[in-house]
């Protein structure tokens, strides 16, 4: 007969498959955070390139030699690149090597590895190893170099300890770039004067990437983009960020102001938004899937806790590490918070007899 | 489209594969020279053999008994004589007995030219008692006994009869044809149907995208002067399946392990319907069926009138074969069909379809991870379950979770396994477990 095929494979239904698989969102993430790290790289220097190369390259090896050590190859998942990428991303560009190293090697091997691997850790592996660090070395990891074009105005170092809001920093002399200025100037004149109103000088920085801080988390613009882009294609569900964002503005603008001038609603929320880690903690880190709630409600809930700790944290906490202990912290209840955040089960609604 | 209506939660959008056969107009495929009957292609308890080998059949004669009222006889499709009786493996799984017909002799009855059956004024008993010695079952996948489930207790009012030409699965376009060719003896089959169970009210669903269906439907139902209401439903998949329908057309939930009766409706498949119409009007028993033969590794798809009991090997070659090599060949749809790893399994009531798949139409391959949690296989489940804990629970057997889980609730659509990125086989494990529990409890 015609055409009679050989290998037909007897195997269970459903025989189609939309098409997704964990390298495919792995590989996604990925191509998300590059254009932030490049960033880094850029305002950073060279330096920057190193520590997120070191960070990649500790993880990788890492999941590699524990493979070995367990038989079970599993660095094609990408899941460790993801690691390494993002544990760079944590690094202030000045870090010794060493240090990046370390947080990648207790992320894969105890964060991850020790509870059995990619799907069964508990916490977000690339903030543990970001935490473990903060907490083993915390001076090399509180400074934060300044960006070359800031350096040259004489900030050589900068900590990050800085709470207050933009108008405190310009008047303790913080210098703005050049580019702000123009820009900022340039918007006031064309665009928000004929509204009433002005934006102070500082903030396009901020939201650029022109500040201190970390390599990955200093453009919130580029975070901001590649964030899109995961909510797009439905790897990060909107509820986290969304409620996450949401419930931390709205606390700064209530309850920021009140260190400063003594009153409510005067917090300054596009400072707290877009300074330290995040964007990169809400669109990045929290939503995980590992280690982030199953549904809908528990996500609100998840990242409203996000939020609420990371706003206690930052305005309270002696600790600079706001985003990433908030977020290490709600991982701890995920698995609380999905017992009480079924779906809705089909035909349970209660009799609906004809 | 805007303003459509489905069921709300969770649900997929494979792609639909329609168009490679829904333009073709029924065809007949050869008749076999050997046929092979199981005499388990239902719901319900085995027919019982009735022949034995070397005994002479006529098409259409009674080759396996039921034995009780959960059951369906199973006729044989063409004159001849049984070889043998033989073991034989389901391609539902399982195990069952056949008989095998060598073709023989003439097909003396055509059913077209006996004379109409007066159905209209027949008594409803005697309708259903013709719809069980015609051995019809539902032919949209599930093979349910229709004059079981059509045997409503006295008393019992039918708010709802929904005639369900949904057909969600991919690939397959068999009740789309009989909407379009059929139109009238599938009314008829609606107008029997009623006249047994006298629903108050009768709704038939057609996939919004069915544009020519529905039109058809509705011109003829306008020309009989009928109170029958099409209604286009959104193509998401499983909206064809019973309780998913009723939650759409009626916003109301079959009860968790209850029957659609329920919730005061029945639904019927079109193709069961047509069947319905030939076993009153002309007394003739299920032997054939549509089965739409698609997929891209066939030189000519198209949908087929078959002999039930006819080898899928002679469906292929009468499509003209592959142009290239299939990666799968499935006895009804990708979501819910059951690989064939050999051509010589028989066309059955319930196979609506013979799909070939290529690898490409597969969906990309991907290797098995563990689960990442990503919540998909929660979101596309209709039924509101967690596939990925359940699953977890059964592999640690640990049944009495899976229970509480709501592990008897999943329906085996396929929805959690088709958008799962770290291809964990969900559907199957689900099902193993379901089997597993269900031998726990005999015990």
């Amino acid at each position: 007969m015609r055409g009679e095929p050989k290998n037909l494979q007897a195997a269970a239904a459903p025989h189609v498959h939309v098409g997704t698989c964990t390298a495919g969102i792995m590989g996604t993430a990925v191509l998300c955070l590059l254009p932030a790290g490049a960033w880094g790289v850029f305002v950073f220097g060279a330096g920057a390139l190193k520590v997120v190369l070191v960070s990649i390259a500790a993880s990788l090896l890492t999941e590699l030699l524990l493979a070995l050590l367990l038989h079970r190859f599993t660095l094609m998942d990408g899941s460790a690149l993801v690691t390494g990428l993002l544990v760079g991303y944590t690094m202030p560009a000045s870090v010794p090597l060493y240090i990046p190293a370390a947080a990648s090697v207790f992320a894969i091997a105890v964060a991850k590895m020790s509870f059995g691997g990619l799907g069964r850790n508990w916490m977000n592996p690339a903030l543990a190893g970001r935490a473990f660090v903060a907490f083993s070395w915390a001076e090399p990891m509180a400074v934060a170099a300044a960006p070359l074009a800031l350096a040259k105005a004489g900030m050589e170092d900068f900590t990050v300890l800085a709470k207050g809001p933009m108008d405190f920093l310009i008047r303790k002399g913080y210098p703005t770039s050049a580019m702000d200025r123009a820009l900022t100037g340039w918007l006031n004149e064309h665009l928000l004067a004929p509204l009433g109103t002005s934006l102070p000088g500082g903030y396009l920085d901020l939201l650029l990437g022109n500040v201190p801080g970390c390599i990955g988390e200093v453009s919130a613009l580029l975070l901001l983009l590649g964030g899109a882009a995961l909510l797009a294609r439905k790897i990060v569900r909107w509820e986290t960020p969304v409620s996450y964002l949401g419930v931390f503005g709205l606390l700064v603008w209530v309850f920021g102001g009140l260190g400063f001038q003594g009153l409510l609603f005067r917090g300054d929320v596009a400072f707290q938004l877009f300074s330290g880690g995040l964007i990169l903690g809400a669109f990045y880190m929290a939503p995980e899937p590992v280690t982030s709630p199953l549904t809908r409600r528990g996500r609100l809930i998840y990242g409203a806790g996000c939020g609420l700790l990371t706003f206690l944290i930052r305005f309270y906490g002696s600790l600079a590490e706001g985003v990433y202990l908030a977020i290490i912290f709600m991982n701890m209840f995920v698995p609380l918070i999905n017992r009480f955040t079924r779906p809705r089960r089909f035909g349970l609604a209660g009799g609906l007899k004809a | 489209m805007k303003g459509s209506r489905t069921f709300p939660e969770g649900g997929i959008y494979p792609p639909t594969h329609k168009d490679l056969t829904r333009h073709l107009a029924i065809r007949n495929a050869p008749l076999p020279a050997e046929a092979i009957f199981p005499l388990q292609q239902h719901r319900g308890s085995p027919a019982e053999a009735s022949v034995r080998p070397g005994d002479r059949v006529g098409e259409g004669m009674v080759i396996g008994r039921a034995a009780e009222a959960f059951s369906a006889h199973v006729h044989s499709s063409i004159p001849g004589v049984v070889r043998e009786l033989r073991d034989m493996v389901p391609p539902a799984g399982g195990r069952c007995k056949a008989v095998v017909v060598d073709l023989e002799g003439a097909f003396d009855r055509s059913w077209k030219v006996r004379e109409p059956r007066p159905w209209r004024d027949v008594p409803p008993r005697d309708l259903l008692a013709c719809i069980r010695d015609c051995g019809i079952v539902g032919l949209g996948g599930a093979a349910f006994p229709t004059a079981f489930k059509w045997d409503l207790r006295r008393g019992t009012a039918l708010e709802l009869f929904v005639v369900n030409g949904m057909e969600s699965e991919p690939y397959v376009t068999a009740d789309h044809r009989l909407m379009l060719e059929k139109t009238s003896e599938l009314l008829t089959g609606i107008g029997i149907a009623c006249r047994i169970l006298s629903p108050r009210e009768v709704l038939i669903a057609v996939d919004e995208q069915d544009t020519e269906a529905i039109a058809a439907l509705e011109a003829a139902i306008q020309a009989r002067g009928l109170g029958h209401r099409v209604t286009p439903l959104e193509g998401k998949y499983p909206q064809g399946e019973e309780k998913q329908l009723l939650k759409a057309l009626t916003g109301r939930e079959v009860p968790s392990g209850g029957q659609s009766l329920e919730v005061g409706a029945l639904v019927s498949n079109v193709g069961t319907l047509f069947a319905v119409c030939e076993a009153v009007v002309l007394d003739k028993p299920l032997i054939e069926r549509v089965v739409t033969v698609s997929g891209s590794p066939f030189r000519y798809p198209g949908n087929l009138k078959v002999r039930l009991g006819t080898r899928v090997g002679d469906l292929v070659e009468e499509c003209g074969g592959f142009s290239t090599a299939p990666a799968r060949l499935i006895a009804g749809g990708p979501m819910t069909g059951f690989a064939l790893a050999q051509l010589d399994t028989p066309v059955t009531k319930g196979m609506s379809g013979l799909v070939a798949l290529s690898s490409r139409e597969m969906g990309m391959k991907a290797w098995e991870t563990p689960c990442i949690s990503c919540a998909r296989c929660l979101e596309a489940c209709p039924w509101g379950l967690r596939p990925n804990l359940l699953y977890k629970w059964i592999r640690q057997r640990c049944y009495r979770e899976a229970l509480e889980e709501g592990l008897m609730d999943c329906e085996e659509c396929g929805c959690c396994s088709y958008v799962c990125p770290a291809r964990i086989p969900l559907t199957q494990g689900l099902s193993q477990g379901k089997l597993m529990n269900a031998g726990k409890g005999r015990r």
